[in-house]
């Protein structure tokens, strides 16, 4: 395999073999049908040709189509930005955040706005965690509560204020017309306008969250599908211990606070 | 195939459901909330909005929740108005609208002499409900309906009119049920948005407007496809009793309607909800709707495997409080779900034993099956394994309503060939195994009957348990889906009011005389 030209592999190297499958507003027949097959020829596949197409009424056909990819890629010049941290297990976690910060650290978790999906937030916050994972509350050095479903801004900005947050970990699930860019950037704004964002670690996760959204959107790192507690926790020690190198002898990172009315 | 169980443990289920109830019973009946009022003005006739777009039984009722009047009920303050000034109902809105009228500052009559000026309106508004009612029924027996397990599909587009279009597409596919998803958040807006009829997101606002487009889309695709549409729509969240009215003047056939689901997964105040709840139910009843429940999704947040028994502990309290709402076991849509991790061995085992359990505790209950959710990994090909796991289970344990799973679940609302494919999937498996049931027993002692009594076992224990402290502090330690709420937190609680013992409305006994109503019967021949 030539590593800079990159291809699908279906039954054969090179091959180029894609399935696709899609819906046409438009009722099923044999002009559909080709249709379908120049709609996957003017996306680039070559020899495309429909595999099945199903009449699903009100002038809607589904189809499944195979065309043969002719784009390539380099995969050694591919470059992901992602978060770049040592994976720790759980006593390193906790003694490290002893060691670094002499007490316990304080991390909120929510799902903001409007959003009221908890699943995610529930897997890497609660004591139970997810696939076999523990979540935050199980690490006895985090202090860990999960604020749940659809908390405003005002109300999670508020807390950052009077409970002295170490970190937030926010999530966001519902993603149409992009309301969790909303979301995010409004939490964002609030916590500069307050002077508060640069005195805690603000971590985003969810199913559509890349690292590269979440830095572009002025969170510190962004975590998405397959994301556990452990990944989570050995990032928060990772940014502690920046802060410490940065700053050395300093035991806090910069300007948190623990004052209940800063 | 049936399973063996104890009759003596169910019958014990039940009594301890009635005891939990019981100890609400003050709470509930001797309250009201905004909500409820602002539902029985719409029950009155009450519509539209004043020039802030704030609709008019929001303005009314707030005039008078401010005026400390609510205790007495807003139908009395209404009602003096109309009489001493010989106003009609709108007139009297549109006075309080204007501030030319302060309602609880007028000189209180005796109800007895103004409570009668209602009379007409009130009968007015349940004779729309009557026609619904007469109208669903005609239609059934003219078009016939779906066989069970019926398949239910969801629209989520935020549109009404594109929502109308895919449901057809669904119908005509074969969907017996359709459901439009609420836009985000709505559960929490203490409103019914007057008329928005699209820019919803993650799907449509609930109103009148949009009840009614719907029903007419799935009155017509019935008719092409040979059967009656039910629709769904969500009666729950802040406006619960609104929307309990607005669904049964629109002729909507099942409401989801659930205050355990409110107070744990939106955090709505407890007394809020279930006092809400308590009338939503007796419109729901009156208008023949069925209700779903919500207990699968405490296996999203709770271990599914482990924490099976909350769920059929929660089925027997809601069906408690159904009952006492003068609902039918036939409208008791009991929900669950086929939740477990696929990658623990026997899972299927489990599946049939949770599934096959909920069918025999609750015989006459249109159960609700939900299809996986947590599990599902974005891999959509192994989705559609699941799904059709899911399916086999529910044709072969005799389920009611079968929320068709999506091969895209935890992708995206789902796509026009989402739905289609899902629809094949379950057709092609509930005709596969059509008689297959009949032709299998559970194995006396094996590892399902086992697995469904223990989880039995475990239900009548935690009933115990909750009947001891009381469900509000059930709730507070965190007993239903690992999530714990505050009986003094959660949103709505300043709409709570204590009624005075000369609160009126002319609806409670309206819609309890309805004829054949099950107010406080038991759920008795699953014991015998």
């Amino acid at each position: 395999m030539d590593p800079t030209r990159v291809m699908p592999y279906g039954d054969m190297p090179n091959d180029g073999a894609t399935q696709l499958s899609f819906t046409l507003p438009v009722p099923a027949g044999e002009e559909a049908k080709e249709a379908a097959r120049q709609l996957v020829a003017k996306m680039g596949f070559a020899e495309p040709s429909v595999a099945h197409m199903q009449d699903m009424g009100e002038s809607f056909s589904f189809f499944i189509v195979y065309g043969r990819c002719t784009a390539t890629v380099d995969y050694a010049a591919v470059r992901v930005p992602r978060a770049e941290f040592p994976l720790l297990d759980a006593p390193r976690i906790n003694a490290m955040i002893a060691k670094l910060l002499g007490r316990r650290l304080k991390v909120f978790g929510a799902c903001i706005e409007s959003d009221a999906h908890t699943v995610g937030i529930d897997a890497i916050m609660n004591m139970k965690g997810y696939d076999g994972d523990k979540g935050l509350e199980s690490y006895k050095e985090i202090e860990a509560l999960n604020l749940g479903a659809q908390v405003s801004c005002e109300d999670l900005v508020s807390k950052v204020v009077t409970e002295g947050v170490d970190a937030l970990l926010i999530s966001q699930v519902v993603t149409q017309r992009d309301v969790h860019v909303k979301n995010l950037t409004r939490l964002v704004d609030m916590l500069e306008a307050e002077g508060l964002r640069e005195r805690i670690i603000l971590i985003v996760g969810g199913p559509r969250i890349s690292q590269e959204l979440a830095k572009e959107l002025g969170y510190d790192a962004g975590f998405g599908p397959g994301t556990h507690a452990g990944h989570v926790a050995s990032y928060l020690v990772f940014r502690l211990q920046q802060h410490e190198d940065e700053a050395p002898g300093n035991p806090l990172p910069e300007g948190s606070f623990h004052g209940s009315h800063d | 195939m049936q399973l063996r169980l104890d009759r003596e443990r169910i019958a014990a289920a039940r009594e301890l459901a009635a005891e939990i109830a019981a100890d609400l019973d003050e709470l509930i009946t001797g309250s009201t909330t905004t909500s409820v009022e602002r539902a029985y003005l719409r029950l009155l006739g009450l519509e539209g909005t004043d020039e802030h777009g704030v609709p008019l039984p929001n303005v009314v009722v707030k005039h008078i929740h401010d005026g400390d009047g609510l205790g007495r009920g807003v139908c009395y303050w209404v009602a003096n108005a109309m009489y001493r000034h010989d106003l009609s109902l709108d007139e009297v809105a549109e006075g309080v609208e204007t501030g030319a009228l302060d309602l609880v500052s007028e000189k209180e009559e005796a109800p007895e002499k103004v409570m009668p000026v209602l009379d007409e309106l009130a009968v007015l508004g349940l004779k729309k409900i009557d026609k619904q009612r007469e109208k669903r029924e005609r239609l059934q027996n003219e078009l016939g309906v779906g066989k069970e397990p019926q398949l239910y599909i969801i629209v989520a587009t935020g549109d009404v009119f594109i929502d109308a279009s895919q449901a057809r597409a669904g119908v005509l596919q074969g969907a017996d049920i359709v459901a439009v998803i609420r836009h985000t958040a709505q559960s929490l807006l203490d409103f019914v948005p007057f008329s928005a009829v699209t820019g919803g997101v993650g799907g449509t606002y609930a109103n009148g407007e949009n009840f009614r487009i719907m029903r007419q889309a799935m009155d017509d695709a019935g008719r092409e496809a040979g059967k009656y549409v039910m629709l769904t729509n969500y009666c729950s969240g802040l406006c619960m009793p609104e929307i309990a009215v607005l669904g049964a003047v629109e002729r909507l056939d099942v409401m989801l309607n659930d205050s355990m689901y409110g107070i744990i997964f939106r955090d709505i105040n407890m007394r809020r909800t279930l006092v809400d709840q308590y009338v939503s139910r007796m419109i729901n009843g009156y208008a023949g709707v069925i209700i779903n429940t919500g207990e699968d999704n405490y296996l999203t947040t709770a271990d599914s495997f482990e924490a099976a028994h909350t769920v059929v502990a929660s089925q027997f309290i809601n069906e408690r409080f159904a009952l006492e709402s003068g609902l039918k076991e036939e409208q008791i849509g009991l929900g669950h779900a086929f939740e477990i991790d696929p990658r623990k061995k026997n899972s299927l085992l489990y599946e049939m034993a949770q599934a096959r359990l909920v069918r025999q505790l609750f015989p006459r209950s249109p159960v609700k099956y939900m299809p996986p959710t947590k599990y599902m990994t974005g891999n959509i090909f192994k989705g559609y394994a699941q799904n059709t796991l899911f399916n086999l289970a529910s044709v072969l344990t005799g389920q009611s309503i079968h929320l068709l799973g999506m091969m895209t679940e935890a992708l995206h609302t789902p796509h026009l060939q989402d739905r289609y494919l899902a629809i094949e999937s379950a057709r092609y498996v509930f005709d596969a195994a059509d008689g297959l049931a009949k032709e299998l027993s559970i194995k006396p002692g094996g590892r399902i009957e086992r697995r469904a009594q223990k989880v039995l076992a475990d239900a009548v224990k935690m009933l115990e348990e909750v009947a001891s402290v009381g469900l509000m502090e059930a709730i507070s330690r965190g007993m239903f889906a690992d999530i714990a709420r505050n009986p003094d937190g959660g949103k709505g609680q300043d709409g709570v009011v204590v009624k005075e013992p000369d609160y009126c409305s002319p609806f409670i006994d309206l819609l309890r005389d309805k004829e054949g109503s099950a107010h406080g019967s038991d759920a008795s021949h699953a014991i015998r």
